[in-house]
């Protein structure tokens, strides 16, 4: 009896177990069919795509590819930073905690315009964006927040900064966020570039570059930056296919210098879920390319034919 | 009056001419991109620019062609193509500079950088087609079926000088280098037509003494002829 009974109960135990985990299963793999398309348009440059997953929503370019998460947001915390690129690029705070100035080429969800303006609430930030259909849909379903300090222009990069370094501007921190994984902007690729942007910044100005470069990429764009700014910063997790070059007007501290600031900015940008030490631990001066490369130029720049 | 494969050089001169305008055309995008950027608006000023060019092109090119049509004066507009084409590689710098700084906007400014570029190279290329449909057709009856294999040929040029420049000379050369390859085809092929046209014109004048004599000598013996009855 008591044998009996200790069997269908075990049997019923694995029999929830086992339903529990259907329901598991059932649960993660209709979790796509949950994403909810908000907003589609074909703007003059791509397929934009906002989608609701639960609590996230994303924008999405291209929408077939894998990697085309552009820019994400929690709906109940918009303040905390989802995607671990846009937390590396906060190394650049490490180098020049207090930007006055910031740039911004490539406007996405505008996520990253937003927690800045919280961080710096003084600090005067552009937002350049090529597509005037992102910066609608930033402000539509990502809460990209605007005001006298705070704007947004819908123009090329390039040249917006010919005409800003015309005009006698000049910037604490610039972040080059033009980049996704499927198509390279190949003029702000090159030497000619980069050295107009190493003109606008400040003395003690950074430059945060988000980028996708693999393959022969990757070895090119990384001599180039090292032609133009010298030893930079690369800061990148392994997972990750992107990375963030971190490079300055002036020669950039080492690490052991940095580490001084790092207990203050850990307080600072924990409530937008970025984790300091982590950023801190990414980043390296390593020089892991093939340090012959030849370097893009404006009369050589076959960045997305060098991608593959 | 005309020397073995003379057709087959000509269509050979207008596939290379439909070549290096559309292998110029791309490279448009990629010169004007760091003073006007990679809108798409960038592509409409280029588009425009060289279809209007081309539409003046074939205007001028089917006037000249009737007037003692030639190799000699065919192989002069490559040559003038040629030397046009090249200054696009050695004075885009300075003269995109001075547009970007006159004109805010880049729509206008893309528009006239593109014209002082491309605009007179494009319209001594567009020359070439009706030039060639000139020395090509011998009656009436084929004229039609010779102007469609000259656009066929050509526009099969346009077609490579498309896909092969941004396919793969991008990835080996440099811009100003595709650029200057371009011209210098040209000029070679200009030369070329010009040395046979020259040959051309010299056997033609040898000839013509000839003939007029043979001509007089006929109409004098049927004078006689009259004469004599």
């Amino acid at each position: 009896m008591r044998v009996n009974i200790q069997l269908t109960s075990s049997r019923e135990l694995s029999l929830v177990i086992l339903s529990a985990l259907i329901l598991v299963c059932a649960l993660l793999m209709s979790q796509p069919s949950h994403a909810k398309v908000v907003h589609q348009e074909r703007s003059m440059y791509r397929n934009i795509l906002v989608e609701d997953t639960g609590n996230l929503r994303c924008l999405k370019f291209n929408v077939k590819s894998h990697k085309t998460n552009q820019s994400c947001f929690l709906k109940s915390e918009p303040n905390r930073l989802v995607f671990n690129y846009t937390k590396l690029l906060f190394s650049g705070l490490l180098v020049n905690p207090n930007p006055e100035r910031i740039l911004i080429i490539g406007l996405g969800g505008g996520t990253m315009s937003n927690t800045l303006h919280q961080l710096f609430p003084k600090a005067r930030i552009e937002n350049i964006e090529i597509d005037p259909a992102v910066i609608k849909v930033a402000r539509q379903y990502f809460d990209f927040f605007e005001n006298d300090i705070v704007t947004s222009q819908a123009k090329d990069g390039r040249i917006f900064i010919k005409r800003a370094k015309m005009k006698g501007e000049a910037y604490d921190w610039i972040i080059l966020d033009a980049f996704n994984g499927d198509y390279i902007p190949e003029h702000l690729m090159t030497k000619e570039f980069l050295e107009e942007t190493k003109d606008l910044l400040t003395d003690t100005g950074i430059v945060t570059a988000n980028t996708f470069s693999v393959s022969k990429l990757y070895d090119y764009e990384s001599a180039t930056y090292q032609a133009v700014f010298g030893d930079f910063y690369q800061v990148k997790n392994k997972k990750n296919e992107n990375r963030i070059l971190l490079a300055g007007k002036k020669a950039l501290p080492q690490k052991a210098v940095l580490e001084a600031n790092l207990a203050a900015m850990h307080d600072r940008l924990k409530p937008f879920g970025v984790n300091t030490l982590q950023v801190f631990d990414s980043m390296t001066f390593d020089k892991d390319w093939q340090l012959d490369s030849s370097v893009l130029t404006d009369q050589y720049s076959p960045a997305n034919l060098l991608n593959q | 009056m005309t020397f073995r494969g003379q057709n087959l050089f000509i269509y050979l001169l207008a596939f290379t001419s439909g070549f290096s305008i559309m292998g110029v055309e791309l490279l448009g995008g990629r010169i004007l991109a760091p003073f006007f950027g990679s809108s798409v608006h960038i592509w409409g000023s280029i588009i425009t620019v060289f279809m209007l060019s081309l539409s003046i092109g074939y205007l001028i090119g089917g006037k000249l062609s009737t007037r003692n049509a030639n190799l000699f004066r065919y192989g002069l507009i490559f040559l003038v193509a040629g030397c046009l084409v090249m200054p696009i590689a050695y004075f885009a710098n300075p003269i995109m500079e001075a547009i970007f700084l006159q004109i805010e906007d880049s729509r206008y400014g893309s528009l006239l950088a593109s014209m002082a570029l491309f605009f007179f190279p494009t319209i001594v290329l567009g020359m070439i087609s009706p030039y060639s449909v000139r020395l090509l057709v011998t009656s009436k009856e084929e004229s039609g079926q010779i102007a469609g294999i000259l656009y066929f040929v050509s526009t099969l040029g346009s077609a490579l000088g498309t896909i092969i420049t941004s396919f793969y000379f991008v990835l080996y050369f440099e811009v100003n280098d595709i650029i200057t390859a371009f011209s210098l085809i040209l000029v070679l092929l200009g030369l070329a037509a010009i040395t046979l046209g020259k040959k051309q014109l010299a056997s033609q004048v040898a000839k013509e003494p000839a003939a007029q004599s043979e001509k007089k000598s006929q109409s004098n013996t049927s004078n006689e002829v009259i004469h004599e009855s």
